[in-house]
């Protein structure tokens, strides 16, 4: 029995290997997808561009301005002259935001009074303009702060210093190649389970397969173990790109890391062999597995957060099991969680193993046609 | 008569293999030029390369006045072409295929009513406008295919296997409408494997290995071989006596042809003496009219080594039933695949299932390996059920699949390996068994390479010997000498025949007629019924009578089919 | 004669699309799910995110302060005496930030200069932190300012910066994202659907038949190219109609623009998908080739949900040889703006060139040969 199911497994993943279909699928996007992620997917905002309206022209004004332009988030700061070509360059896109200073903004506070400032944010980029408007609130508070003890006065509370915990510099990559462990080990192991079966029906071997004295079950095992093999391996490459090349800390405890990795590849390879198990063809399998990654990556959390999703939504996403493994991913490599919380995440993707393996061995004999 | 068609000296290389070497021959109009060599001769590139669809890397080729590689447009109007695959649109009805091709070979829309309705009413597809392509059945689809080729009435039609496991009625349609056509005037490149197709043509291009063998009459070539050919009857064991034939060096070719066998002797060998044959008495040699065949294994032998046996199992069969249907049957939906089959098969016989593709014998075969449950009726192998019995009984069954089943980016060994280790072979006895079987086969200077990149007839080996590596008692083969030459054929069979004399049953299915002569017993089976059972002389002795008085196994299954479509008043 | 061609292929192609199930689905569903998966579950919008508060000393100026946060739609707040407990939470991803009032805190208020609160944000969340310190020194900056009123005080904040948002006024990631995701739909489908669909065809044999025929290159290209244009065009349609009525997007624009604008995106998306078709030939690799080419970098690269200027150099260079990207700025302006020319001008004119490089390609690279 031991002896067939290492036969079958041998054979998967030299199939696996020597195919030059699927070793292009293994090494070729996942590698592009670790290189175009994480340098793109950013939330950092940099070179911040604006447009300054001054229509004051006086020294507090100016001395106002320098602290822009000296600021590193803002980049290119366009000085423009009148109300329309601010509106052009706003809308056009030239700049992210606009800042007028009105006519009398020195007079007012050299004059030790009050004067407004208008920013001018463009909504059509806003989650960056909101950030941008973050930066520029710093600096302005910054700069009533000096105004303030200069004018003797009774000191303005200063800004709020904060601490960032976990990632004190919000690098983008700290956040996003963790999850990158996750996602693109569960698009390679699910690309091999999903054209596993679907390419031996295409060959005809899977026939061949079901005349042998093998049991359904050991044949789920053989097809399991490849891919568990693999997406471990895949998934320990961005583990150590991770640290030496992106320089993304990892102070968690290795053995849990590979204990939640394994639970969501069980997970995610039960779901991989029920594709396989519904597509007659190599095709349908690539495009069922399409069908699956694209709806569970937007909604695990790995671009935009869980927690802004609809209640109702943030229940169902549960039932996905990347969900689970950023969370693990995040909390492993820059919380050092413990195992009584990583089993908090773990457990879930257990059910989800549980009820989808044997669904896919049950769906196998039913589609033996 | 100016030729339609001159092919002057034409090679093709794919990659680093030469596919096509110094080809020269012409194409006569008003003729039927056969096409014919084994899979992988070149035969569809040299049609792909008169449809002007590839560029020949030596050479030219002219149609119609059109050069093949600079007059694309005038030689596209000048054709009709099939390709392998009917180049059919499975999804549109068998009008809109007909229309579209009207309309992209510019027939004028007033004579489009005309022209298909003569089109139907010639492919015997009138009544079936609105089906879809797509639910046709092969030979309806092969005639379909046909029809589009010669919508626009062309000079030059080229038919690329048109006929290949299509049933042995429609095949007789088609071949009567072409040379209907070639009567006519056209010019017709008919590329075939079947030997007894190219005897019909008015002229074969004989292609072996990319090279051009014969250019002529194929009654000519047969002619060679008159006083060649004889058959031995009579005898107890017949093969026996065919394998010992084999081994002489004067016989060319020895095969078993119902209860007989036919031999060919090698030019200038004297007649062959009875006694030296087969020690039974009775037994008689007759000289007998030569075949095509003969002249095409004669013309292709270039391996004449003497074949390695199989390792004996010591197995001795045993006596009784090994396989049993009764009364089997299944359904998918409304469509009845399979309907209330019955037969059985002894320890030590090779049976034959017989049909076209779609009749049913591949959904039989899975219900008796127990791929497949039946939707009524019992399908027992070894006595046991087993699509209800444990896996492990699996280990008495051999089966070597339609397609060969081979995982083609794995070695031959490693295919090898795989094979025996599911089956439960492990450690001295696995690398025995491989080594031997790499031995008998003649794999040793392939075992590295990938199973895909394997020629047809040694992917056909390796298939054969993963399947019977574990010692089965009980073979099934699934059509497996699809595509390959006929000496490799000759091969597969003498292997078979060993096996059966060790006791081991087999059951063959195939759509090749003349592989039914090899069989103990075969089973016709059309439409999902088997209708007819027995001996191959037994069943043509069903059909003899005052105007077939020896009719071949063909002959025999076309009356058959007839009887039974009349029996039903079912149309085709 | 080459219209009777051109109409016969283009009628046959049309009746496969009917009569092939996969082709509606990709067209038509998955675009709606996608919209519907997006709009819903996609959102840069930080609401109600849990803070933990952490007063260690529960005094009338504490309590207001916690007031001020709960009564901000921004926080969903829990309010704990011990830090330890908050930091337990913030670790295992209970609260995405705890602040601290520490005990002296009423005393401190409005006397020094230093912040007497302590704010720690979770950095596994990014984006979030930084929308989070923003909207807690907001929350902080008002509570001074109503505490200095009540004590009759005024706080000296010389200036005081008064924000207008141009476009979007309720700053709805929903607005942005669901008009790129117009973007994405018609990737799919222009991209995706059709470099499957050649590739089809060689696998069955089809296309062998077919060169086999007087029909020209140019023509067979058209023949695929106009069903799926329409198919694609609808598709869009559904998509805008679903982004106006279901996620009240609004429209500023004109629908003309809208309909140019796209026609000329969908061109370039099929051209591009007819070169990978015809050079795979093979509808494994075609569709491999197409995800990777087309889908992600309209999904990464467009500023669909990225921001291509704040990514490395390599990757804002990469973002601007891909269609999408012109075509996400269209839409976000002409959905949220209007007819903004300044900005439909120099885009479209990115897109012209794109989808004309691919239309020569695809005719150059395709023959009628077999290899």
């Amino acid at each position: 029995m031991l002896g067939r199911i290492l036969a079958l497994i041998i054979k998967e993943m030299l199939a696996v290997w020597r195919d030059r279909k699927s070793r292009f699928v293994l090494i070729v996007p996942p590698l592009i997808q670790l290189a175009m992620f994480s340098y793109a997917a950013t939330y950092d905002v940099t070179h911040v561009t604006m447009a300054v309206l001054n229509e004051d022209g006086g020294l507090a004004g100016r001395e106002l301005l320098a602290r822009f332009e000296g600021a590193p988030a803002f980049g290119r700061i366009l000085r423009v002259a009148n109300q329309e070509q601010m509106a052009v360059a706003l809308e056009s896109r030239e700049v992210m935001l606009a800042l007028r200073l009105p006519q009398d903004f020195s007079r007012r506070i050299e004059g030790g009074g009050q004067a407004s400032l208008q920013v001018i944010l463009d909504g059509r980029r806003s989650n960056t303009a909101q950030i941008a408007m973050g930066y520029a609130n710093t600096i302005v508070a910054a700069y009533n702060q000096e105004l303030a003890a200069a004018r003797g006065l009774a000191a303005v509370p200063g800004a709020l210093v904060s601490r960032v915990w976990f990632n004190p510099n919000l690098e983008s990559l700290w956040v996003v190649v963790p999850g990158l462990v996750g996602v693109l080990t569960q698009v390679v192991a699910l690309v091999v389970t999903a054209l596993s079966v679907a390419r031996e029906r295409e060959l005809g071997t899977f026939e061949q397969l079901l005349v042998t004295p093998l049991r359904p079950w050991e044949i789920l095992v053989g097809k399991t173990v490849p891919a568990l093999v693999i997406g471990l391996i895949e998934g320990t490459i961005i583990l150590v790109a991770a640290q030496v090349w992106f320089g993304v800390p990892f102070i968690g405890s290795l053995l849990l890391l590979y204990a939640a990795l394994v639970a969501f590849l069980l997970s995610i390879i039960g779901v991989g062999l029920f594709i396989s198990a519904l597509s007659s063809t190599q095709q349908q399998a690539i495009l069922g597995a399409f069908f699956f990654i694209v709806p569970a990556i937007t909604l695990s959390g790995f671009a935009t957060p869980v927690e802004n999703m609809p209640d109702w939504l943030q229940v169902a996403t549960l039932a996905n099991p990347i969900r689970h493994i950023l969370v693990l991913m995040h909390g492993l490599f820059l919380k050092a969680s413990p195992a009584a919380l990583v089993w908090k995440s773990v457990w879930p993707m257990l059910v989800i193993a549980a009820v989808t393996l044997p669904g896919a061995a049950w769906l196998f004999r039913r589609r033996l046609y | 008569m100016e030729p339609l068609a001159t092919i002057a000296g034409v090679g093709k290389r794919f990659g680093g293999a030469v596919v096509l070497d110094g080809i020269s021959a012409t194409i006569a109009a008003g003729r039927v030029t056969g096409l014919v060599g084994a899979d992988g001769a070149g035969k569809t590139t040299l049609v792909r390369l008169l449809a002007g669809l590839l560029t020949p890397e030596d050479g030219a080729i002219i149609v119609c006045g059109h050069d093949s590689v600079t007059a694309t447009d005038g030689l596209h109007a000048a054709i009709g072409y099939m390709p392998q695959r009917f180049g059919l649109y499975e999804d549109l009805s068998v009008a809109e295929n007909l229309s579209l091709y009207a309309d992209l070979r510019g027939l004028a829309p007033a004579a489009h009513g005309e022209t298909f309705a003569r089109l139907l009413g010639f492919s015997g597809l009138a009544g079936f406008e609105s089906r879809l392509a797509g639910k046709l059945s092969g030979g309806m689809k092969q005639k379909l295919g046909l029809a589009c080729a010669l919508i626009a009435t062309p000079r030059l039609l080229l038919l690329d296997e048109p006929s290949v496991g299509v049933d042995p009625v429609s095949r007789r349609e088609l071949w009567r409408m072409v040379h209907g056509l070639a009567e006519e005037g056209v010019g017709v490149v008919w590329s075939t494997a079947y030997l007894d197709e190219a005897e019909r043509c008015h002229s074969v291009l004989l292609l072996d290995q990319g090279k051009l063998l014969y250019d002529g009459d194929p009654a000519l070539l047969t002619r060679r071989f008159q006083g060649r050919a004889f058959v031995v009857r009579g005898m107890a064991d017949k093969r026996a006596v065919q394998a010992a034939a084999r081994a002489r060096p004067d016989v060319a070719d020895a095969l078993i042809q119902g209860a007989g066998v036919r031999l060919v002797m090698v030019e200038g060998a004297p007649p062959p003496v009875v006694a030296e044959l087969t020690t039974s008495a009775g037994a008689t040699v007759e000289p007998i009219a030569p075949r095509f065949e003969d002249a095409f294994v004669a013309m292709l032998d270039h391996r004449h080594a003497a074949i390695p046996s199989l390792p004996s199992w010591g197995r001795h069969g045993g006596n009784g039933t090994v396989v049993e249907a009764k009364g089997l049957t299944r359904r998918f939906g409304d469509f009845v695949a399979v309907d209330r089959v019955d037969f059985s098969v002894a320890a030590g016989e090779i049976f034959g299932l017989l049909g076209p593709n779609g009749a049913g014998k591949s959904t039989t075969f899975r219900m008796l390996c127990g791929l497949l449950p039946p939707s009524s009726g019992e399908a027992r192998t070894a006595g046991i059920d087993l699509a209800k019995a444990a896996p492990e009984a699996r280990q008495r069954l051999g089966y070597m699949s339609q397609k060969f089943s081979l995982y083609s980016d794995l070695s031959v060994r490693q295919n090898l390996d795989f094979f025996a280790g599911v089956y439960g072979l492990g450690g001295a006895k696995r690398r025995d068994t491989i080594a031997r079987m790499i031995e008998v086969f003649g794999l040793e200077h392939l075992t590295g390479q990938n199973a895909g990149g394997l020629p047809l007839g040694f992917k056909q080996r390796l298939a054969l010997a993963a399947a019977i590596m574990h010692g089965p008692d009980i073979l099934f083969l699934d059509e497996p000498t699809s595509g390959v030459d006929p000496l490799v054929r000759r091969e597969f069979w003498s292997h078979i025949n060993g096996m059966a004399a060790e006791g081991v049953s087999v059951l063959v299915t195939t759509h090749f007629l003349d592989e039914a002569e090899y069989c103990d017993r075969i089973g016709i089976v059309y439409r999902g019924r088997m209708i007819a059972i027995g001996a191959p002389d037994a069943i043509k002795e069903q059909v003899r009578s005052a105007a077939m008085p020896d009719p071949s196994l063909e002959d025999a299954f076309v009356a058959l089919v007839e009887r039974a479509d009349w029996t039903e008043g079912a149309k085709p | 004669m080459i219209l009777r061609r051109l109409l016969a292929l283009v009628r046959k192609e049309t009746l496969q699309i009917f009569r092939d199930p996969s082709s509606i689905v990709i067209a038509l569903v998955l675009p709606v799910v996608l919209l519907l998966l997006f709009g819903y579950g996609v959102s840069l919008d930080a609401k109600e995110v849990r803070l933990a508060v952490v007063v260690e000393n529960p005094t009338p100026a504490a309590s207001s302060l916690v007031a001020a946060f709960g009564d901000s739609p921004f926080f969903r707040v829990t309010e704990l005496r011990h830090r330890t407990e908050a930091e337990t939470g913030m670790v295992a991803g209970r609260f995405k930030g705890m602040v601290v009032v520490p005990a002296e805190f009423a005393g401190k208020a409005g006397r020094g200069a230093e912040a007497p609160i302590q704010v720690l944000l979770d950095g596994t969340d990014a984006n979030t932190s930084r929308l989070v310190r923003g909207y807690v020194e907001g929350v902080w900056g008002k509570w001074l300012a109503h505490e200095a009123g009540q004590r009759g005080a005024s706080i000296a904040l010389p200036v005081l910066p008064e924000a207008r948002v141009w476009f979007n006024p309720q700053l709805l990631s929903r607005n942005v994202l669901v008009p790129g995701l117009i973007a994405i739909n018609m990737t799919l489908i222009g991209t995706l659907l059709t470099a499957l669909v050649v590739a089809r065809e060689w696998e069955r044999g089809t296309m062998e038949a077919m060169i086999a025929t007087p029909v020209s290159v140019a023509e067979i290209l058209l023949g695929k190219l106009v069903p799926y244009f329409v198919l694609g065009m609808a598709g869009m349609g559904l998509s805008v109609v679903l982004g106006i009525v279901l996620f009240q997007v609004p429209l500023r624009g004109s629908l003309w623009v809208l309909t140019a604008v796209s026609a000329l995106f969908l061109v370039g998306a099929l051209a591009m998908g007819l070169l990978i078709s015809t050079v795979a030939k093979n509808q494994f690799v075609a569709g491999q080739i197409a995800i990777v080419s087309a889908f992600l970098p309209a999904f990464m690269l467009s500023g669909f949900v990225f921001e291509p200027s704040s990514a490395p150099a390599w990757i804002e260079m990469l973002s601007r040889v891909v269609a999408a990207r012109y075509y996400v700025t269209i839409l976000q302006t002409v959905f949220l703006a209007g007819d903004l020319w300044s900005v439909i001008l120099p885009n479209s004119a990115a897109l012209g060139v794109i989808a004309a490089f691919f239309l020569v390609v695809t005719l150059r690279r395709t023959h009628k040969r077999l290899e």
